[in-house]
């Protein structure tokens, strides 16, 4: 019998306004469903002959037959049937966009609310995390050395792959902590960092070895590597330049960079100061710019820290808005105050230099552009004024110049992304891949992880030739 | 296992500076002048920048030497010869660009001496001429005259007091030196803001080029966060990829004098609590 209800079973919460004091996660109890519950919505799929789900996922995730193990209470089974396209479940679970994804496409979506994939990946994921056990794998070796720069999902994705078919990795981080993104940039009330380690435990039994505070393009140059013995090379070194918005007073006492403020927070973990060595300025009132994930984690680790108005400011509308809806929801949810159409112009400062005022203007909606979104426009005379002393610019970033900085031939974008062969990760170098962020722009964990899967192949073959 | 740099040697310059020797080999064999590392002590510390005093590819050491201002440059200057600490990344920043020169004033203000020694040691093996100027509060804070003494053709000592003999600043120094006539094609000045600063203003007159060194607060090093900027030419840089090197009559010193307290009254509750609890013990 199919389950007809039109929504999906509630996960269970902190309350929004317990949970805007602390960093623990927002899903309450480990897996978020109990596993009733979890069994209750797996019977809401029809188990489509066609899965339009499928195609939604960028890696392919046997969806429909992953739920109907749930539905026959074989979890073990099911987290492996996800395992088989998907590395990092417990991730994806909790930070895929679904609603753009898979669960765009599910039917069940077109007259109510489709099935909830994203909480089913994740209970399963973290059932096996909680009562399975992971089998030491013995893989022999082959002898043939790997080197992957960058821990983040699409580093950690290509080591794995490629150390399960025998080959000998070494992972250089640039960081003293492995995760990329996972650890300094989600924050631990999104994606628990025990999570996160878990995972590179895994690594590491496979025989991976990662090496820390290794900022290649310094330490050692991609030619050196080689010289070294790794017989080709994965760059996943992400994107992580900040941009700023080049208005005046952008280098005031207060302004920070997102990557700045969430990596103090959730990488040296400043909410725990001064017991941890690291402080973060979080005053009374914040206004976060930008409408991506990056800017709704910053809002809400601001208010967490104790900030009392926290401001999205937005220039276009909700609609337009990139990060998941969940988080959107959940930032509302949290007393986050959402200024949508408003563009800051000028921040101006005390007599000491600490930000004191932001100017606004009001904007609307104008011809649509290149992507197909329409372009904001300023209304004149909307000028505005928002008094703060916290303003954090989370408008974008792009890939850290260092390496190609440092190495000749490597061929790149005007704006910096590396140039690969799509279907493989190939760079114009020789024996050398990229994939995520480093080659897209900020882009997601899923995307960074296909890219890693994908190079891992191309690598295999590239060594087998 | 956990991989630790080992701390080789230890020696105390002043009551307040001290010199560390920390093993990493991979990190001294691409050291160059101008570089710096940054260090972080225990799981709970915070990443600190220094700038590499000097290093030994052969022995795989790297030099550093700090002033014992905050919780961790206090923490760190208690650990001794045997130790470790659990963070220490580099080369980082770019390389001090010091080719095609001949003639060079190299001017240092205090613990900035031993960011300049590395230069004015380089400088001179490049059979550069090096007319070194280094400053400081008084005589007990001197650091670095034997070496720099080595490293330049002729050193001037200055302190705030006279208690060494030489009172003045190194401006008044340097001044000096330009009104009797001598001529540099590049002038190197490292130290407190408000020095390097100084430095500048006389420079610009002078029409000598002068390149400064940034001591921002950093986090990563790396480029990523952006803590590290300042304006120059009018436009943001990061001292961290950027520099630390940078063009002194371009930079805007007076941000640059005001990001650097950011975390002033921070600091201060971190030390304070630091100090009670080493009293209770
Ligand atoms: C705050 C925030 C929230 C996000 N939320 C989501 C979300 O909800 N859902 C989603 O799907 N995506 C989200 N993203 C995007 C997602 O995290 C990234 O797309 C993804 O992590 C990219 O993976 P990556 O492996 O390419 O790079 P990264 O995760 O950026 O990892 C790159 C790693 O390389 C290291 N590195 C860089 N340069 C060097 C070097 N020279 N030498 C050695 N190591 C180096 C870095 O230190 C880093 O550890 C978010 C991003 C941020 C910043
Ligand atoms: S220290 Fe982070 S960008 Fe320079």
């Amino acid at each position: 019998m199919i389950d007809q209800t039109l929504k999906k079973v509630e996960i269970l919460e902190q309350d929004p306004n317990t949970r805007n004091k602390n960093f623990l996660e927002v899903a309450l109890g480990y897996m978020g469903l109990s596993e009733t519950m979890a069994k209750e919505e797996a019977g809401r799929c029809l188990n489509c002959k066609y899965p339009k789900c499928m195609d939604g996922c960028p890696v392919g995730v046997q969806i429909p037959q992953f739920i109907e193990l749930i539905v026959s209470g074989d979890l073990e089974e099911a987290y492996q049937k996800i395992r088989e396209t998907n590395s990092l479940p417990a991730v994806c679970g909790r930070v895929c966009p679904q609603e753009s994804q898979c669960e765009a496409k599910c039917v069940r979506g077109t007259k109510g609310e489709p099935v909830a994939i994203g909480r089913l990946e994740r209970f399963v994921a973290d059932w096996h995390i909680k009562y399975a056990a992971n089998k030491p794998i013995h893989v022999a070796k082959n002898g043939k050395k790997v080197a992957v720069i960058g821990s983040g999902p699409a580093g950690l994705t290509c080591a794995g792959d490629l150390a399960k078919s025998g080959y000998e990795v070494t992972i250089f981080e640039a960081f003293h902590t492995p995760g990329g993104v996972l650890m300094y940039g989600i924050p631990e009330f999104r994606l628990p960092k025990a999570l996160v380690q878990k995972e590179i435990d895994q690594l590491r039994a496979l025989g991976v070895e990662v090496r820390l505070n290794m900022v290649i393009g310094r330490i050692y140059s991609l030619d050196e590597l080689k010289q070294d013995g790794y017989a080709a090379i994965f760059i996943g070194s992400g994107a992580g330049l900040p941009s700023f918005m080049g208005i005046p007073g952008e280098n005031l006492k207060g302004v920070f960079s997102a990557n700045e403020f969430l990596t103090r927070i959730n990488l040296m973990k400043a909410y725990k100061f001064p017991e941890c060595d690291t402080p973060v300025k979080v005053g009374k009132n914040v206004a976060v710019i930008g409408g991506g994930n990056v800017a709704m984690d910053a809002a809400r680790c601001a208010k967490r820290m104790g900030a009392e108005k926290v401001y999205i400011v937005y220039r276009r509308s909700e609609e337009e808005m990139p990060a998941r809806n969940e988080e959107i929801h959940h930032a509302k949810e949290e007393g986050i105050i959402f200024k949508l159409l408003t563009a800051p112009t000028k921040i101006m400062g005390t007599e000491d230099g600490w930000v004191k005022v932001m100017e606004c203007v009001e904007m609307k909606l104008g011809e649509r552009d290149g992507d197909g979104r329409r372009r904001p426009v300023i209304i004149k005379g909307s000028e505005h004024l928002l008094p703060v002393e916290t303003v954090i610019m989370a408008i974008g970033q792009s890939p850290n110049p260092l390496i190609k900085d440092t190495t000749a031939g490597l061929k790149t974008e005007p704006w910096g992304g590396i140039v690969v062969e799509e279907e493989t990760g190939a760079t114009s170098l020789p024996g050398v891949y990229a994939g995520g962020d480093a080659v897209t722009g900020a882009a997601t964990v899923i995307l960074a992880m296909g890219a890693g899967r994908k190079a891992a192949q191309a690598i295999k073959k590239y060594l087998q030739a | 296992m956990v991989h630790m740099y080992n701390i080789v040697k230890k020696e105390k310059l002043t009551p307040q500076v001290t010199l560390m020797e920390i093993n990493a080999p991979l990190v001294a064999k691409k050291a160059e002048p101008g570089q710096f590392i940054i260090f972080r002590i225990d799981e709970d510390g915070e990443r600190i920048p220094l700038t590499i005093a000097d290093y030994d590819r052969d022995k795989g050491i790297v030099t550093i030497i700090f002033q014992e201002v905050g919780k961790s440059t206090k923490k760190l200057g208690a650990m001794d010869a045997g130790q470790g600490i659990l963070d220490f990344v580099g080369p980082l920043g770019k390389p001090s660009h010091l080719d095609g020169v001949k003639k060079v004033a190299v001017i240092g203000g205090g613990l900035g001496t031993a960011i300049a020694y590395p230069q004015a040691k380089k400088l001179k093996s490049l059979r550069v001429q090096v007319d070194a100027i280094i400053g400081f509060r008084n005589k007990d804070s001197i650091i670095l005259e034997k070496e720099m003494t080595a490293a330049s053709s002729r050193l001037f000592v200055t302190t705030d007091d006279g208690s060494n003999g030489n009172k003045g600043f190194v401006t008044d120094t340097f001044k000096k030196l330009l009104s009797e006539g001598k001529i540099y094609d590049l002038v190197i000045a490292i130290g407190p803001l408000i020095m390097m600063k100084a430095v500048c203003e006389l420079t610009r007159e002078a029409e000598i080029k002068t390149v400064i060194s940034m001591n921002s607060i950093m986090v990563d090093g790396t480029g990523m966060c952006g803590c590290c900027r300042l304006t120059v030419g009018g436009k943001i840089k990061f001292a961290c990829v950027d520099g630390p090197d940078f063009p002194g009559h371009e930079v805007d010193f007076d941000e640059a004098i005001s990001r650097q307290d950011i975390y002033r009254q921070e600091e201060r509750l971190s030390l304070e609590r630091h100090e009670c609890r080493l009293g209770k013990n």
